[in-house]
């Protein structure tokens, strides 16, 4: 499945990362005009690929396959299917409005802030695409440094802890994936190729530990509910550019991690612990919410709300049906979206006032009349109303829940209660409540350029939420091959790894030739 | 007679560098104090034609030329060494130029016990014979002890001659009675001879795992394996900045290459023995390493613990190759121990350098806290530092993570992986003190108030040592395919 043609893909990963070493090149003054130039750029070129895409085939698309490095055969290997296309494309659109948002509120080496913005998108987009499992993982490392960086440089007053606590909880579960990599390699026929490893039956036993391997890797990253607690630390200290990458691209990491390793490579381990992980993610559903109607600082407010949110696409995937699946990545883009949108609202309050409290940006709708529509709009999408996009997304997993357990579904559905229920008091006080005289004189409504960041962001709310076929028709195939490579292997449960499933040893660089990868 | 002229072509190179020594100890004191920089330029001069020597025979790594009855050997495992030590040392003088200059220790003497201990060095991983390469170890640390009391105005300093010096001895004395003892048990002091008798001898002695004990704990003082250690952190902090840096990586990387010739050549036998030994040694080392680098104040003091802790990573490579089944000959281990220090060479010169060129008033910016807001005053310098502080800690694309991958590779191979859970456990660990650095660097705003605020003292030869440095650890990250194969064509195999 070679295009053949134009390397899309690693223009979309180079061309962020060439940027960030040419902003050195530019006048300080100019390095904003020319990260969102960049940016765009990579969106535009992102862009394509929605219509180039096959959505019949169930095969990674925009394929490139290169030796990269000799011994262990590591592959240089990029790729797209139906699940991570949707995310390349909201990392890719999401990554212009981070610059915009960034423009006035970042006032100190602005160049260095740019550059490690467009590093992150370079690595983030590499995560995404990365079909080798070595080159996932360098990528996934890779961000852990600006990320580190954009936090403890550019974020708020207990920024340093905030840093160095996100920096330790993802580099301790990163460890472990490591290690789990590394066994894979062996068990797998040598290679770290991951649709092959994709294809071989392991042992029970050997899936329970990779299984545990894996999450603690990727649920700190989602996170899941007994390892969420430097969310709320580091999107309070983050910019607001760094706290909508958190909770827009890096939480989606984790459930990425899931559905593209965990499912498909050890299903016999998943299926098992299905009922503890949904247990996890429903009470990260109930608590997240719990712990979001107690906040009085907004971002807090919204970091709780990803938890329970997030819950919902762990939730949704562990169920392992079609409609969870879907329902699943559909609510990994439209939380990318929303809680996106929402964070660079909030962003854009604290630009003004200088404070996240809840009780000093009471009132906004009268000053900021555009401001508190685009909350509102992007406050209802949140809690899940009809027509906007995250109903699609929740509706599906809680269907898919429903045909595992109807317990389950009743428990879960109590989650977006109480989205409902803090999300409208929240908004009630900002947009509706009285406003403090001491800040009026400051809240001028948002220009231009900030509604510039939020239209498209509104556009994609409805456009998902009203036609969410054409996103979902794209991800169908490849869910449904998901779950098939599931089903594959639960044919034959204690067969060997050197049975019948086994793909072909690539010991030598010319027995890498994969002809006709899956 | 007729065989010692072919001998002494074999041994051309050290007869370069022992020569070139010379020459430095004797021009010396015809030299002006000004012109002394001659005596450096004089000293590259016979590495670089080393590197032309040893670099020439690359195409023929498996070319094994034995030499004085087989007392030396030159292999492609000798000649990856060696190349790694030529470079190594190549820098340290570069480095040494500016930074000696500041000090005003200026000392011609100073290029010639560099080249004699590189020359020490050459014979520990040439050494077929026990003898050699104890030979090699005293040369090598002879010219250490006196590197290491350079600044004789600072106590520091002489203290950490001294101590380097008892502590040295005394485990000089304990490498000898382990090779006597082998003697004794086998009749040869020669790896292969020591080898054959032990492969029909069995392995019940009590008196050879004494022996092996002996030979452990020897070459454990010159590893700084814990709990061999104590020397470490002392010697470091005290010790002149550039000679702290050649000690923590051409000293580690000879006494590692012969160790592994000893263990892998001569003790193959033992093999199950040995990696039992060293599992203990490599996990004790990891985790006091670098827990106790968590809390130190002193840059080149916590250096001296990630040291140590980094020699436990290495170690993990010995043992998964001690492990490993019989038909891989244990290969990818070895090659991850060469890989892993070939990496580790150059993360750490570059650290040492950045503190090699930070001065604060007049005295070397020693403490952590000096380094907070660098970011602002020295952008380049402070993400150099950045790439370092993150290729230790083991995070990609640096080549430090690829030291980290192919060793824990190996562990895994050999059914280890619980050992590389652990030590990437403490690798997570690690990266707090590595980050820390970065955070200082980047994120604190400098003390203010300090008239005497620290700054950098920049020269041309030291840029070139951080821009090779930089360039190591990056692009060996990015596209190691020329080291690592490399390293698999001289590795030595396990019998």
């Amino acid at each position: 499945m070679h295009t053949g043609g134009f390397p899309w893909l690693t223009v979309l990963i180079f061309l962020p990362l060439a940027g960030a070493g040419a902003l050195f090149l530019v006048k300080e003054t100019h390095a904003r005009a020319m990260a969102l130039v960049i940016t765009v750029a990579d969106f535009l070129l992102a862009l394509p690929l929605w219509w180039l895409f096959d959505s019949s085939s169930s095969h990674m698309q925009f394929v490139e396959h290169v030796q990269w490095i000799t011994s262990p055969p590591i592959h240089y290997s990029l790729g797209v299917d139906g699940i991570s296309l949707p995310l390349v494309l909201m990392t890719a659109l999401l990554m212009p409005l981070c610059v915009l948002i960034s423009w006035e509120s970042i006032t100190t080496r602005v160049r260095t802030f740019m550059s490690v913005l467009l590093v992150m998108e370079g690595a983030m987009i590499g995560v995404f695409i990365a079909l080798d499992f070595v080159l996932f993982y360098v990528f996934w490392e890779a961000m852990l440094i600006p990320m580190y960086l954009l936090i403890g440089v550019w974020g708020g007053p207990n920024r340093l802890y905030a840093a160095m606590k996100f920096f330790l909880y993802t580099l301790v579960g990163s460890m472990l994936l490591l290690v789990a990599v590394l066994v894979l390699y062996f068990y797998g026929g040598h290679t770290f190729d991951i649709l092959a490893l994709s294809q071989v039956t392991y042992p029970a036993s050997l899936q329970m530990w990779l299984f545990w391997a894996f999450f603690a890797a990727f649920a700190v990253k989602v996170p899941m509910f007994p390892f969420h607690t430097w969310l709320p630390d580091a999107h309070v200290e983050a910019p607001t550019a760094g706290s909508v990458i958190l909770a827009s691209v890096l939480l989606k990491m984790g459930a990425y991690g899931f559905v593209r390793f965990s499912l498909p490579m050890l299903p016999d381990a998943s299926r098992m612990m299905t009922p503890l992980m949904a247990a996890l993610s429903i009470t990260a559903i109930i608590y997240g919410a719990y712990m979001a109607l107690a906040q009085v600082d907004l971002k807090k407010l919204i970091a709780y709300s990803s938890v329970s949110h997030m819950g919902f696409v762990t939730l949704g995937l562990f169920v392992m049906n079609q409609e969870g699946i879907e329902g699943a990545v559909m609510q990994m883009v439209n939380h990318g979206i929303t809680t996106g949108a929402l964070f660079l609202c909030v962003g854009m309050i604290y630009d003004r006032t200088h404070s996240r409290l809840i009780s000093d940006n009471a009132g906004l709708a009268k000053p900021m009349p555009r401001y508190a529509t685009f909350f509102v709009i992007f406050t209802l999408s949140s809690l899940g109303l009809p027509g906007t996009n995250s109903f699609v997304g929740e509706f599906l997993v809680l269907v898919g829940t429903f045909l595992w357990s109807k317990a389950a579904t009743a428990i879960a559905s109590l989650g977006i209660i109480l989205a409902a229920v803090y999300l409208l008091y929240m908004v009630q006080r900002i947009a509706f409540g009285v406003p403090s005289p001491r800040e009026l004189p400051r809240l001028q409504d948002i220009g231009h350029r900030e509604s510039g960041t939020l239209v498209p962001l509104v556009v994609l709310v409805f456009w998902i939420g009203l036609f969410p076929n054409p996103l979902v028709s794209r991800m169908h195939a490849s869910v449904t091959k998901t779950l098939e490579t599931m089903a594959r292997a639960r044919v034959a449960p204690t067969s060997h790894p050197s049975a019948t499933h086994r793909p072909p040893v690539l010991l030598t660089a010319t027995g890498e030739s994969q002809a006709g990868r899956p | 007679m007729t065989s010692y002229g072919s001998d002494l072509i074999v041994i051309l190179p050290e007869l370069i560098v022992v020569a070139a020594a010379c020459l430095v100890f004797v021009l010396d004191p015809l030299t002006p104090h000004s012109r002394k920089e001659l005596l450096a330029w004089l000293s590259l001069g016979s590495l670089a034609l080393c590197i032309g020597l040893t670099g020439g025979q690359i195409s023929v790594l498996n070319l094994r030329l034995p030499a004085f009855s087989d007392l030396v050997v030159v292999d492609g495992y000798a000649r990856f060494w060696k190349l790694l030590l030529y470079g190594v040392t190549g820098l340290t003088i570069l480095m040494s130029l500016p930074y000696l200059k500041a000090e005003g220790l200026h000392l011609g003497e100073y290029y010639g016990f560099i080249l004699l201990a590189l020359s020490g060095m050459m014979v520990m991983v040439s050494g077929a014979d026990l003898l050699t390469i104890y030979l090699g170890t005293e040369l090598m640390s002879l010219s250490l002890y006196v590197m290491a009391g350079l600044k004789r105005a600072s106590p520091r300093s002489l203290e950490a001659s001294a101590k380097y010096f008892v502590l040295g001895a005394f485990s000089s004395g304990l490498l000898l009675y382990g090779i006597s003892l082998l003697y004794g048990l086998t009749g040869s002091t020669r790896l292969s001879a020591i080898a054959d008798a032990l492969g029909t001898k069995g392995f019940d002695d009590p008196l050879l795992l004494i022996a092996t004990i002996l030979l452990t704990v020897g070459f454990g003082f010159k590893l700084a394996v814990v709990p061999f250690h104590m020397w470490t952190p002392d010697v470091y902090q005290g010790a002149p900045t550039a000679v702290t840096a050649f000690m923590a990586v051409a000293s580690k990387a000879a006494s590692f290459a012969a160790f592994l010739r000893v263990f892998v050549e001569g003790l193959g036998g033992l093999r199950a023995d040995w990696s039992n030994l060293f599992v203990v040694l490599c996990v004790i080392t990891l985790v006091l390493g670098n827990v106790v680098a968590i809390v130190q104040t002193n840059i080149k003091r916590m250096l001296a613990y990630s040291s140590i802790a980094h020699a436990g990573y290495a170690l993990i490579g010995l043992v998964a190759a001690g492990r490993a089944a019989g038909e891989s000959g244990g290969t990818s281990g070895i090659a991850s121990v060469m890989l892993y220090l070939a990496f580790y060479a150059f993360m750490t010169l570059g650290a040492f350098a950045v503190i090699a060129m930070f001065r604060k008033g007049g005295l070397e910016g020693e403490d952590i806290d000096d380094y907070a807001g660098l970011a602002k005053r020295q952008p380049v310098a402070a993400l150099m530092m950045l790439v370092f502080m993150v290729s230790l800690a083991g995070i990609p694309p640096t080549a430090g993570f690829l030291g980290k991958f192919y060793v824990f590779m190996a562990a895994v191979e050999a059914g280890l992986s619980w050992l590389a859970a652990v030590a990437l456990i403490f690798a997570a660990v690690s990266a707090y003190y590595y980050m820390r650095v970065v955070m200082l660097m980047y994120m604190r705003e400098p003390e203010a108030g300090v008239i005497d605020s620290p700054r950098l003292v920049t020269s041309p030869a030291l840029s070139i040592v951080l821009a090779c440095a930089v360039a190591g650890v990056i692009l060996l990250g990015l596209y190691p395919n020329p080291v690592v194969s490399l390293a698999l064509q001289s590795v030595l195999m396990l019998r």
